[in-house]
């Protein structure tokens, strides 16, 4: 794929790129300077000497390329239409590629390229690392390609042509229409029609309206809002003078974390150079229609989040959510009508605009369309970024992107959708990823955090530390959500202390249910999750934990000991000089010995022991 | 600055810039992008990005332009650069300590050879 066709997004979709060469066979032969050094000219003899034996020479074709980049391992060798990548090639060894490979399709394994962090054998081209391939990138086409301080960099990649074009070339109804027949939904987490919700606002009457960006990103692990403000801030502004062109709005505010004060830096130089340009402010493009936007800092209140929270948090006052209805969209900032939309959602809009609708509808599955940022965080090797089309199997997600878990360990589960989701187990690793199939097993797609969690996870733990963080983050409005979420919270603290009773599992369901049935706002009618899905999918932890006082995965410092095998001490004392709390001794070269009632379970004398002397042992 | 009016001054800042972006038809043989979101940042972009400046003055390079951009989403093996020589496929490096960053510049941009054992990915992202 050439830099050229990079650029026009469609071919950035899953493009048969491979088939393309697959005619013939083709063999591209590093001719770089490292690699002529080391041989790469007599190979090449030696391969067209083979081809023609076995009477190939017109069916494969032989190119000398530039440098590939491992010059380490030269020779080099890619064999297409496979695109495997054969290393440190000898003349000698162009007879069993040839004869292996070429005629009977079988991979000469000794001589694949292995990427040298992972060790792993490449079969593919390296370009086709599948951290990279599977990824299907929209929302985040331009991050880490452009200079996100540069909008002549932005405009280079088509950006804010989709402006000019809903300004100069569409009504204010087809931007809606267009938008609508894309699928697009709220990437905020709830997954509302973006086309419906725009076209709520425009019909609503009203000479002043206002359109938000919701930049709070507070749920634990997720990142993507800011890595786009942060890569490509012209992508949500460009989206948001569309929207308020579409509504009929001519003010706007991004409401974002003052934690973010990259994403700020970069938003408010954005601002300004979209103005210079013309392409924001007084009478854009010369069509007219005026745009402005201001920057409004929240302070870090999780519940400012929540739309109607976020609104008046915009209008200088605490930040508590309002009883809908009224919508936003009949009475949002300053009572106007107001259209909210997710940065990521913005972020979609320019290349539905530029490249149509059914474009779009092209990824993802029926009821989803497009792709969605994830955040791989926890315990995942490729930790960061991806976007992925929507319906990817979580497999695919675990183990093809983030390069599966660390350390040899097994998968356990994930958390998606933060505080307000729940977690999905291994059984479920073949699940599509989308809105409806996410919610059958009592999570939610979220804003895109993925926490990954190990064998060495206690999922009681694990809900115990999303219910801290709803009790820290309620905002008190209302009694379900301040009370009952402390009152869990108190039941976990007791199961996981060992003190938890029988019936403590079926009171945590009840007072979820309750809880969800009564809070006022969203993040209250999903605080429960997380402890309701561990219960469902994890409930013999829980028991485990009630009955018999144990922690499975020794996570849980009142159920486990720590204990030293006095076969495998040594008595090298280590471990006793790192225990912060004196609770080990012995002398030297005799066993050490723990002293449980002293001992914080802290961890540090299992890190330095070389010996495999020192266990968790569960229960007491 | 003139104001954008039409599609027509739109497709000349767009020309324009996609050189400079391709590295096509500039006075310079190349670039080098260094990541700077939080996550580069937080892994010491910035002492690597000022390792670059310094190593190419050092060397008395003046032909190679060094720009900053976002996370490109592999945050685990920041900071990330990118070199991207004239004519030549992108070459992205992650793990790029001040150190490894005048590695790269000594072996990549004075004598092309590409730093492999810290390549993360060939071709554009």
């Amino acid at each position: 794929m050439s830099a050229t066709d990079k650029t026009s997004i469609a071919s950035e979709a899953p493009a048969p790129r491979v088939e393309a060469r697959a005619a013939t066979n083709t063999i591209l032969l590093c001719a770089g300077g490292a690699c002529i050094s080391s041989g790469e000219e007599s190979c090449l003899q030696a391969l067209r000497a083979t081809l023609e034996k076995y009477a190939l020479q017109d069916v494969v074709k032989v190119v000398e390329t530039g440098c590939m980049g491992m010059c380490d391992a030269g020779p080099l060798m890619i064999l297409y239409p496979e695109g495997v990548f054969y290393q440190k090639l000898k003349p000698s060894d162009m007879e069993q590629i040839v004869s292996e490979h070429l005629l009977k399709g079988r991979i000469v394994e000794s001589k694949l390229f292995v990427d040298p962090s992972t060790k792993v054998k490449i079969t593919s081209a390296y370009d086709d690392h599948p951290f990279f391939t599977k990824q299907v990138k929209i929302a985040t086409r331009n991050m880490g390609v452009i200079d996100p301080m540069s909008i002549e960099e932005y405009i280079a990649r088509d950006g804010y042509f989709a402006l000019r074009k809903v300004l100069q070339e569409m009504t204010p109804e087809q931007v809606i229409d267009t938008l609508k027949k894309s699928g697009l939904r709220g990437r905020g987490g709830a997954g509302f029609p973006t086309g419906l919700k725009w076209e709520l606002t425009r019909k609503v009457p009203g000479k002043e309206k206002f359109v938000l960006c919701n930049a709070d990103e507070g749920d634990p692990g997720a990142f993507m809002d800011r890595s786009i403000l942060e890569g490509d801030p012209h992508s949500v502004l460009e989206a948001m003078a569309i929207a308020g062109y579409a509504v009929g709005a001519q003010k706007g505010y991004v409401y974002i974390r003052a934690e973010y004060p990259l994403a700020i830096e970069r938003l408010t130089e954005g601002i300004k150079q979209a103005k210079e340009y013309g392409l924001f402010g007084e009478n854009i493009m010369g069509s007219g229609f005026s745009f402005d936007l201001e920057i409004r800092m929240g302070a870090g209140a999780f519940v400012c989040g929540e739309e109607t929270a976020l609104i008046e948090s915009v209008e200088g006052k605490r930040g508590q959510p309002r009883v809908k209805p009224p919508f936003p969209a009949q009475k949002g900032v300053w009572n106007k009508p107001t259209l909210n939309n997710n940065v990521e959602t913005y972020a979609n809009i320019p290349p539905i605009i530029l490249n149509g609708p059914e474009w779009f509808t092209r990824i993802g599955t029926e009821k989803s369309k497009g792709t969605k940022v994830f955040c791989l965080a926890g315990k995942i090797k490729n930790t960061g970024l991806v976007e992925v089309p929507i319906g990817i199997t979580l497999r695919e997600v675990v183990y093809d992107i983030g390069g599966g878990i660390p350390n040899n360990k097994s998968f356990k589960a994930v958390q998606t959708g933060g505080p307000s989701g729940g977690c999905i187990p291994a059984e479920h690793l073949d699940m599509p990823i989308d809105y409806e199939t996410l919610k059958t097993i009592g999570t939610m797609m979220g804003s895109g955090g993925m926490v990954f969690m190990d064998e060495d996870t206690c999922m009681v733990d694990v809900a115990k530390f999303f219910l801290q963080f709803s009790v820290d983050e309620s905002c008190g409005k209302c009694t379900p959500c301040r009370e009952g979420n402390r009152v869990m919270y108190e039941i976990l603290e007791r199961i996981t202390n060992g003190e938890g009773e029988e019936g403590d599992i079926e009171r945590l369901e009840t007072l979820g249910q309750s809880i969800i049935d009564s809070s006022l706002c969203g993040l209250g009618q999903t605080s429960p999750q997380p402890v309701l899905s561990t219960i469902r999918f994890f409930r013999d932890e829980y028991e485990a934990h009630i009955r018999e006082k144990r922690c499975p995965a020794k996570v849980c410092r009142s159920l486990i000991r720590y204990h030293i095998d006095e076969s495998k001490c040594v008595g090298c004392t280590a471990c006793a000089r790192v225990c912060p709390v004196a609770a080990i001794s012995g002398s030297l070269r005799k066993p050490h010995r723990i002293d449980p009632e002293i001992c914080t379970r802290c961890g540090s004398c299992i890190e330095v022991c070389r010996f495999g002397a020192i266990s968790k042992i569960t229960p007491i | 600055m003139a104001k954008v009016k039409s599609l027509e001054e739109l497709m000349k800042i767009k020309e324009k810039s996609l050189k400079d972006l391709q590295m096509r038809d500039t006075e310079k043989k190349g670039k080098i992008v260094v990541a700077m979101g939080t996550c580069g940042i937080a892994a010491g972009a910035k002492d690597t990005l000022q390792a670059i400046v310094r190593e190419l003055a050092d060397n008395k390079v003046d032909d190679m332009s060094v720009v900053q951009s976002g996370c490109m989403g592999l945050c685990e093996v920041e900071p990330t650069v990118e070199v991207h020589m004239e004519g030549q496929a992108p070459i992205i490096y992650g793990h790029v300590t001040p150190e490894q960053a005048r590695r790269i510049v000594q072996q990549h941009i004075l004598s092309g050879k590409v730093v492999s054992d810290l390549m993360v990915k060939k071709g554009e992202i």
